[in-house]
C-alpha cells in the first residue's frame, strides 16, 4: 500500500480512537439513567389546536379556534408570573392577591393546565438551607392557589434556593429581584 | 505537499494518543502548623521512569500538611545506598528519605523507599508499593501517607479524592481529583446547578442533587462504569444526601408534605421513611460514625441551628448556640469535633465545635465559607469560600493553623466533599 494512504488509515484509527476515548472520559455521552422506581413527572401537554403555545410575545395566528388563550395575552394579568417577597417573608403580599387570584381562575377552568412554582432567595447563605427557604415560598404560593380551589395535580411546588438567581450581583436591588417565586406553565 | 501532510498526521497522532486534558486545581499554601518537623526528600533513582517526580509529590503533600519543612536537597538517592545521619541532621533535617523505581514486566512499577531518623539514628520505615504504572501519583501519595504517619503518629490522608462543582462559562461541572487538586477528571456536565456532592463510604459513588430536570433531584452514580439511578425524585424539592456510614442508606431532605423533613431511604431508591417532624424546616443530615444518630440543621427555634437526634427521634438535643444563624453540620470521622459554618455580623464563617468540651473555635477569617467536609483522618476540613469573587476551596487543619487553597483559574468551584481513605 502507498505510505500516504497507510497513513490516513492509521490517523483515521487514531483519531477514531481519540474520539471514543473522549467520549468515554468526557461527559459529553448522556450517562444512562436507570430509575429505580416510578417518577412523578411533570409534563406539559401540547398546545390547543389553534394556540400557538405559551410564551410571552409568541404570535397568536389562530386557526381553528376564535377565543385566544388568555395565557398569550400580554396584557392580561395572567402575564404576570412573579410573586415577590420581604426579607426573611414567606408571606404572599396582599399585593399580589389579585393576581393568585388570576391564576386560581385559570387554572380551574383548564382542568389540562399545569404549573411549576419554582421558589428563590437572594444569594446570602448556604445553599441546602436556601434550597429550604426557596420552598417556604414557592409552597406559599401553591397553598394560596389551592385555597382557592386548584387542585394538587396540577400544581407541583420547588424550589431553586439561590442557584438560579434572576438578577446577577450583590446589594438590596438584586437581592429583592431573587426573593420570588414564579409560577412556570 | 507530502512534508504537509506528513506534519499534519504527527499533529493528529500526538493529539490522539495525548491523554485527556489533565486538568489540575492550583495550589497556595497560606498558613502552616506551629511546629514544623524538618525532612528532607532525596529524589529517588530512576523516578522519571514513571513519568513523574516521585519524590516531587511526596514533598508537596507533606509541605501541604503544615507539619512538616522540606529541607531542599538536589541528591538522588536510592534506598540501599549508605546515608550518613550525622550529616543530614547537620543540615537541619531530622529525617530522610531515599528511595528508587523499579519497572518490572506486565506494566507494573515498584517503588521502594526507606525512612530513617536522624536524630535517633534509626530506620524509621523501609517499604515498596507495587502497582500498575498508571497509579504511580497514587503510590506516591501512599508513601507519604506512611512518612506522615510515621512522624506524626497520624493517619495520612494524601492519597485520598476530593469531589466538587466547578462551574465557568454556564457550564456546571461535577469533578473528581486528588488530594492535591491533580488529575481531576468531569463526573458530570450540566448547563443546570449541581449541588451538595457527597462520596458513598466504600469511595465509589457519588450521591449529588442536579437540577438537569429543572428542579433538584437527588442521584446516585458510579464512578467506574459511570452508571447512576434517580434516588429521589418525589413531589416537590428533592436534596441533601448524606450516606449511612455502612452505605445502605442516604439520610435525603424531601419537601413532599410542604416543609422541607428529613427522610431516610435505600442507596438505591427504595422505601422511604420519615425521621424528623418539626414545624420549622429540617434539612442537611449528617450520619453520626457510629449510624445511629443525625446531625442535622433546622430552624425550629426560629432560626437555623444544629441539632443531633436519634434515628428513631429519641434524644434530640441542640449543640449550637452562638449567633442566630448555624448551618452545614459536618462531624469528623473520628466523632470528636463538629464543623459547621456560622454567620456573625453578617459574615459566613467555618466553625468547629469539640463534642466532648462544647468548646467552640473559629477558624477563618473569610466571610463567605460554606459546605465543610472533614478529612478521612479528622485532623484537616475542606471547605468552600470566595477570594475576589472567585470560589475557591480552602482546607484548614483542626486547629487553624496549616492552610492552603485550591482553585482553578476562570472558574467558581464550590461544593467540595472529601472522599474515604483510599483502598
Amino acid at each position: 500500500m502507498q505510505f500516504s494512504k497507510q497513513a490516513a488509515i492509521v490517523t483515521a484509527l487514531l483519531l477514531l480512537l481519540s474520539a471514543c476515548s473522549t467520549v468515554k472520559l468526557d461527559e459529553s455521552a448522556p450517562v444512562e439513567d436507570r430509575t429505580g422506581k416510578p417518577v412523578p413527572q411533570i409534563t406539559t401537554l401540547p398546545p390547543y389546536p389553534g394556540d400557538p403555545g405559551l410564551g410571552a410575545g409568541s404570535n397568536a395566528n389562530t386557526t381553528a379556534s376564535s377565543s385566544k388563550d388568555p395565557l398569550d395575552d400580554p396584557a392580561s394579568i395572567l402575564a404576570k408570573r412573579s410573586i415577590y417577597f420581604d426579607l426573611d417573608s414567606y408571606v404572599v403580599k396582599d399585593e399580589y392577591k389579585p393576581v393568585i387570584e388570576a391564576h386560581a381562575k385559570y387554572l380551574t377552568s383548564r382542568k389540562d393546565r399545569k404549573i411549576i412554582i419554582q421558589g428563590n432567595t437572594d444569594e446570602r447563605g448556604g445553599s441546602e438551607y436556601n434550597l429550604a427557604l426557596g420552598q417556604k415560598r414557592s409552597e406559599a404560593v401553591r397553598r394560596a392557589l389551592q385555597l382557592l380551589g386548584v387542585p394538587d395535580t396540577q400544581m407541583e411546588a420547588i424550589s431553586l434556593g439561590k442557584e438560579k438567581p434572576k438578577a446577577t450581583g450583590s446589594g438590596e436591588e438584586a437581592w429583592a429581584e431573587n426573593r420570588r417565586a414564579d409560577i412556570v406553565y | 505537499m507530502k512534508r504537509y501532510f506528513l506534519k499534519l498526521i504527527a499533529i493528529a497522532n500526538f493529539l490522539a494518543v495525548m491523554p485527556y486534558a489533565q486538568a489540575q486545581l492550583k495550589v497556595d499554601i497560606s498558613g502552616v502548623g506551629a511546629n514544623q518537623i524538618p525532612i528532607s526528600i532525596a529524589s529517588f533513582a530512576d523516578e522519571p521512569l514513571t513519568g513523574h517526580s516521585i519524590s516531587g509529590i511526596i514533598r508537596a503533600d507533606l509541605q501541604r500538611s503544615g507539619l512538616f519543612k522540606i529541607i531542599e536537597s538536589s541528591e538522588i538517592l536510592n534506598e540501599t545506598a549508605a546515608v550518613n545521619l550525622a550529616s543530614w541532621k547537620a543540615k537541619g533535617a531530622d529525617a530522610i528519605v531515599t528511595g528508587s523505581v523499579v519497572k518490572h514486566s506486565d506494566d507494573r512499577i515498584e517503588l521502594r523507599y526507606k525512612l530513617a531518623d536522624t536524630v535517633r539514628t534509626v530506620d524509621l520505615a523501609v517499604h515498596s508499593v507495587s502497582t500498575q504504572s498508571q497509579f504511580a501519583r497514587l503510590a506516591a501519595h501512599k508513601i507519604a501517607d506512611d512518612i506522615f504517619e510515621k512522624l506524626t503518629g497520624i493517619r495520612g490522608a494524601f492519597a485520598t479524592r476530593i469531589a466538587y462543582v466547578s462551574r465557568s462559562a454556564g457550564e456546571y461541572r461535577l469533578e473528581v481529583a486528588d488530594s492535591d487538586g491533580e488529575s481531576a477528571f468531569v463526573a458530570l456536565r450540566s448547563s443546570e446547578p449541581i449541588i451538595s456532592p457527597t462520596w458513598s463510604p466504600d469511595g465509589t459513588k457519588l450521591a449529588y442533587v442536579s437540577f438537569e430536570l429543572k428542579k433538584p433531584v437527588v442521584y446516585v452514580q458510579d464512578l467506574a462504569n459511570r452508571r447512576r439511578i434517580v434516588a429521589a425524585n418525589f413531589k416537590g424539592s428533592n436534596s441533601a444526601p448524606a450516606w449511612s456510614p455502612d452505605g445502605k442508606k442516604l439520610a435525603i431532605a424531601l419537601s413532599r408534605e410542604g416543609l422541607t423533613q428529613i427522610y431516610l431511604i435505600n442507596a438505591d431508591g427504595s422505601d422511604v421513611k420519615k425521621l424528623t417532624r418539626s414545624n420549622g424546616i429540617d434539612t442537611e443530615p449528617c450520619f453520626s460514625p457510629d449510624g445511629q444518630s443525625i446531625y442535622f440543621t433546622s430552624d425550629r427555634s426560629g432560626g437555623p441551628q444544629i441539632y443531633k437526634m436519634n434515628l428513631d427521634g429519641a434524644d434530640l438535643k441542640r449543640l449550637t448556640y452562638g449567633g442566630t444563624y448555624n448551618i452545614s453540620p459536618s462531624v469528623s470521622p473520628d466523632g470528636k469535633m463538629l464543623a459547621y459554618i456560622s454567620r456573625r455580623e453578617g459574615k459566613f464563617q467555618l466553625h468547629v465545635l469539640d463534642l466532648i468540651t462544647s468548646q467552640e473555635q473559629r477558624l477563618t477569617d473569610t466571610t463567605h465559607d460554606e459546605s465543610p467536609s472533614f478529612a478521612p483522618n479528622s485532623r484537616y476540613i475542606l471547605f468552600a469560600t470566595e477570594a475576589s469573587g472567585q470560589g475557591s476551596l480552602t482546607v484548614v487543619s483542626i486547629d487553624g493553623t496549616a492552610k492552603y487553597t485550591l482553585s482553578a483559574k476562570a472558574s467558581n468551584i464550590r461544593e467540595p466533599s472529601w472522599g474515604p481513605f483510599s483502598k
